[in-house]
């Protein structure tokens, strides 16, 4: 989120789309509720009318995949109005910008695709610099190679008609979001979004949420109360494990993966350490080297930085470890071994069956869990025959969170820390004891046998995240916020000097340094746990106290942490005019202390006296990216079909899917397939959690919802004899699965270019391990098709058939 | 009047169910064997193990989608008809300090059916080995003890609110007031009968037929409508039987 769950209830508009928020975040409706109180317009976009739906002032049910012809039908509207948020999008976004001469786009394809490779030479998409190295800029918008431009002739082409023939939205529904939500380009009205995975499980997932990033920067939404891009994560700690970088091509604090293409240090601080010329940007990435020493330094703190760099683990140029990839690897034999922590992909991964094929490929498996799943069980799940499965599986029983200590980092970026409750049951332990020990383990051997290249394994810093024997969780995350490790000595303000003695903790990032002086294990985290004793740990602040302007708008910045430095909504520099005065004087998020010289209310980003500091500081040109030249498959999103489809030509262009999507060879796909005739979306329910491991077992929640379902329309039903209750076999190339059929009015057919298309929706939380007649995976049937820039897979949309069982 | 009451705005319920499941933890009671009927609605129906269940309901009206949501419990009634079929004096008490009505092992020697049908809401279930008659108790325990409710204390949305019976109708004539902008057949469901009071965004018997005491449905036993139940009719059919 680029703000928090509070906050939702400053909003004037609140687009729900992406996300069945009612049901899969249930308390995020205390603060639905509350704007809707004050008159907020909540709408609800979303192929199925749900909880969510019924709450909501607007429905509007659009087909799983059409998103951006919805989203950028709502820009074509907004620009053609005339209904920005003209001095926000001069001063505060890169409309202005001119983009170079090699920048083209025809007919679905952006300039610099390879044909062969399959992917865009992203330079082709640079801006116009003039002679001082800073972007060349017309103010007045005029010019016909500037973004706003280039954009407004980009999204000419997704007129309401376009929109309504591949969305399956009425128009009138279609206007009327459209309007409610370009009424917020007020400068002191707001409109909020709030997704979940029904944005990002599609080839175009990061598209889907850069065409609403677009609308939002257009309206002057971002960087205000009640506004943002809020990403709903749909576990409580996914904030954290990505803030960590749970994921192959970031290292903690989300700077990007080493790799072959950086052998040394100075080449990869070369890498992740943008330029600007332009003396009102921030450019804060250039900071970029600090962290990145200091994060080295984390794991080995007594090499050298470029040693330590020599150490760490490197990429590939260009290799995808993404998830789809490496089960395709783990299918091909390619790895021996397999650690399952804390997940069951055998439920949890796209395409199913594949990945419990993948599985019988392994030497061994380590399922970490609470309790046995699909995962650890997969040799004797349906089809298997034991016989002729090798893998060996080592069950490690691990504890619930309730029984450990810990922060866990929620939607909002807050750092909350949690204490014990009941012990952890029989001799299940803490993950991280659990780590600890092993990495111990694998020490002794490496000590005692060697082996190849053992020094960055015997070099990692063990000792600051435990006694030797024992994992310690206050030290870790001391290390994480991070220390000194020599006496440094820092000028002041007023001109004295002061000395910071090693071992003190770092008070906040900007004192991080790249000579190897501090440490810290991420530094986004850094100012999380600033002194030596449990009561400096920020995360466990429990106090509501807050000025009355904090109060106006639900900011509470001393009730647990929020990265980064407790700032609460990011990029709130956008929420002032250049003269330092609110947008919406009625619930300014940030105000200009004259006398004292100094930003109230929240923590501003990137400081100075107002005018001074372009806003959007994470960007190399301080400004909001309309234009965003970064992303695989192109600076504008761009309407694609999902790649399991039921039309075979769309109105924006001739390229019918997205052309950098990842795929891998020989597996099928349904575009206009007779056999396999209906959409099929997957969601969540309230009552069951992920892949059903915990909920499942638990007796008040498996009796709200004791069994896979599949929901569809009265028509589709009736076109193929099925009654409410009765139980259903859905199937596609890839599997086969049975549900218990909710004939409902609930669902909709759609037009689609003139013809009635059906859709279908499935939970994903059942498994065939328990209960026994609770059915199995929804993604049996879901493709190992994935977005170019994250992996993910495209569970939202694809094609099934569904027959009476 | 006194005691305790319930204020619950089903303009704000999202049918979270965290209530129905917060009955069960507080009570320690069992789940239920269930299946998909092919509806969200489950358990089907209040049992002797289910004290709450939300009842889902889907109404297409004027081509517009609704889907109405009722935590359905024990309206602890202010003049209680169940206390009024029942056939022993304290077989269901009334608690005299929160006006919860609250049913104990008594009430196993009671007729389970003349108790069921006595209630105008349809709440009571018994369990047909023990004959233990069950149903909400307003969580009195916790109550007593200066805590809410467990299914107030679960919600989320600010639906399920208790307090002081005075405050909570004053909650609900606001609540009411700002439900009319938005909702115009709004209204409160017989507030001043029962001690759970709920508001309605529609007619209440697009929520289930059982929502409200109408004068129209003829549930009672020997064709008493429920509202009559209200009245005390029950009384002289009581001591005939007694």
């Amino acid at each position: 989120m680029t703000n928090h769950w509070i906050d939702l209830k400053n909003s004037d508009c609140i687009l729900i789309m992406g996300s069945n928020a009612a049901e899969n975040h249930p308390i995020s409706f205390k603060w639905v509720t509350k704007a809707q109180e004050k008159g907020a317009v909540v709408i609800h976009v979303d192929p199925r009318f749900t909880r969510t739906s019924a709450k909501s002032d607007i429905y509007a049910p659009l087909r799983s995949g059409s998103d951006i012809a919805f989203l950028g039908g709502m820009i074509n509207y907004i620009l053609e109005n005339d209904l920005i948020f003209k001095e926000y999008v001069v001063n505060y976004t890169n409309a202005s910008f001119i983009v170079g001469d090699k920048y083209d786009f025809k007919d679905g394809m952006f300039s610099g695709f390879n044909a062969e490779t399959g992917k865009y030479d992203k330079s082709a998409w640079a801006f116009a610099l003039d002679a001082g190295g800073v972007p060349q800029r017309d103010n007045t918008l005029a010019n016909p190679r500037c973004v706003y431009q280039l954009m407004k002739k980009h999204y000419s082409r997704y007129t309401l008609k376009a929109a309504v023939d591949m969305c399956g939205t009425p128009e009138a529904k279609l206007l009327e979001v459209y309007k409610a939500v370009a009424a917020t380009g007020k400068p002191d009205k707001a409109a909020t979004s709030m997704y979940a995975m029904g944005w990002t499980q599609h080839t175009v997932g990061v598209q889907n949420i850069r065409a609403m990033s677009l609308i939002q920067l257009l309206l002057g939404n971002m960087g205000v109360a009640g506004g943002g891009i809020n990403a709903l994560r749909g576990e409580s700690n996914v904030q954290g494990s990505t803030d960590q970088a749970l994921l192959f091509h970031i290292i903690p604090g989300y700077m990007p993966t080493p790799s072959t293409g950086q052998p040394t240090l100075d080449d990869y601080l070369k890498l992740v350490k943008p330029v600007s010329k332009d003396p009102k940007s921030m450019n804060w990435k250039k900071n970029y080297g600090k962290y990145a020493v200091s994060l080295l330094k984390s794991f080995y703190k007594n090499a050298e930085p470029a040693q330590a760099y020599d150490w760490m683990p490197k990429l590939e140029v260009g290799q995808n470890a993404s998830w789809l990839v490496l089960f395709d690897k783990m299918l091909q034999g390619q790895f021996k071994g397999f650690f399952a922590w804390g997940m069951n992909p055998a439920v949890s991964g796209a395409n199913s069956n594949k990945t419990r094929e993948a599985m019988t490929k392994l030497d061994w498996m380590v399922n970490v869990n609470i309790y046995d799943n699909e995962t650890g069980s997969f040799w004797q799940g349906p089809g298997m025959n034991p016989k002729k499965i090798k893998t060996e599986v080592f069950m490690l029983p691990c504890a619930v969170s309730t029984e450990k200590e810990g922060s866990i980092s929620n939607s909002g970026r807050w750092m909350q820390w949690r204490y014990q409750g009941p012990k952890p049951l029989g001799e299940s332990r803490p993950d991280g004891e659990i780590i600890y020990e092993l990495a111990q383990k694998v020490r002794e051997l490496y000590k005692k046998e060697g082996g190849a290249f053992p020094e960055p394994v015997l070099n990692l810093n063990w000792e600051d995240m435990g006694n030797g024997h024992e994992f310690d969780v206050h030290k870790t995350a001391k290390l994480i916020n991070g220390y000194y490790l020599k006496d440094v000595s820092v000028k002041q303000p007023d001109g004295s000097m002061k000395v910071f003695k090693a071992g003190t903790q770092v008070a906040a990032f900007p004192a991080l340094m790249d000579d190897g002086s501090t440490c810290s294990g991420n530094w986004i985290y850094c100012g999380s746990y600033v002194g030596p004793d449990p009561k400096d740990n920020r995360a466990a602040k429990r106090s509501k106290e807050q000025t009355p302007a904090q109060a106006a708008i639900g900011l509470f910045p001393n009730w647990s942490w929020s990265w980064p430095v407790n700032r609460r909504i990011i990029y709130n520099r956008a929420s002032v005019d250049q003269a330092g005065n609110p947008y919406a004087p009625q619930k300014p998020v940030l105000a200009w202390n004259a006398a004292g010289k100094k930003w109230d209310i929240d923590v501003v980003d990137g400081g100075g006296n107002p005018g001074t500091v372009h806003p959007f500081i994470m960007q190399v040109h301080g400004m909001g990216a309309l234009f965003g030249p970064g992303l695989n498959d192109g600076p504008f999103p761009e309407y694609y079909e999902p790649l399991d489809c039921p039309v075979s030509s769309h109105p924006f262009s001739k390229v019918l899917h997205n052309p950098t999507a990842l795929t891998f060879k020989g597996e099928k796909r349904a575009v206009c397939d007779p056999r396999f005739p209906f959409v099929c979306t997957t969601y969540r329910v309230t009552e069951h959690w992920q892949t059903g491991l915990q909920t499942r077992w638990q007796p008040w929640l498996l009796e709200a919802e004791p069994q896979m379902f599949c929901e569809m329309s009265e028509e589709l039903a009736a076109l193929r004899g099925i009654k409410n209750g009765e139980k259903v076999w859905l199937e596609n190339e890839r599997g086969k699965l049975w549900a218990k059929a909710i004939v409902t009015k609930r669902f909709k057919p759609f037009v689609v270019q003139g013809n009635i298309v059906h859709e279908v929706g499935i939970p994903w939380h059942f498994g065939w391990r328990f209960p026994k007649d609770g059915g199995d995976a929804a993604n049996l049937l879901t493709p190992s098709v994935g977005d170019p820039n994250t992996g993910i897979p495209e569970t939202k949309a694809f094609m099934v058939n569904v027959r009476k069982a | 009047m006194s005691g305790k009451s319930f204020f619950v705005d089903l303009t704000k319920c999202t049918a979270c169910r965290g209530c129905q499941v917060a009955c069960k933890q507080w009570k320690k009671l069992p789940g239920e064997k269930t299946v998909n009927t092919g509806s969200h609605q489950n358990p089907p129906d209040l049992s002797d193990i289910t004290l709450r269940v939300v009842r889902f309901s889907e109404k297409e009206m004027e081509g517009k989608m609704h889907w109405f949501f009722l935590p359905d419990q024990c309206r602890h009634c202010v003049d209680a008809p169940c206390k009024s079929g029942a056939s022993l004096p304290d077989s269901i008490i009334v608690d005299p300090d929160t006006g919860a009505v609250v049913y104990n092992e008594k009430t196993a020697k009671e007729d389970a059916a003349t108790i069921r049908s006595s209630c105008p809401y349809d709440i009571p279930r018994v369990n047909k080995k023990t004959k233990v008659i069950s149903k909400c108790d307003m969580c009195n325990d916790r109550v007593k003890a200066g805590k809410l409710p467990a299914c107030v204390q679960s919600c989320p949305t600010g639906t399920m609110n208790f307090g002081d019976r005075d405050a909570m109708l004053s909650l609900a004539k606001k609540g009411l007031e700002a439900a009319k902008k938005k909702y115009p057949n709004a209204q409160l469901v017989d507030e001043e009968s029962v001690r759970v009071i709920f508001l309605t965004q529609d007619k209440p018997a697009l929520y289930a037929k059982t929502l409200m005491a109408d004068a129209s449905s003829t549930l009672g036993p020997r064709g008493y409508t429920r509202q009559e139940l209200f009245a005390g009719l029950m009384k002289p059919v009581r001591n005939i039987l007694g």
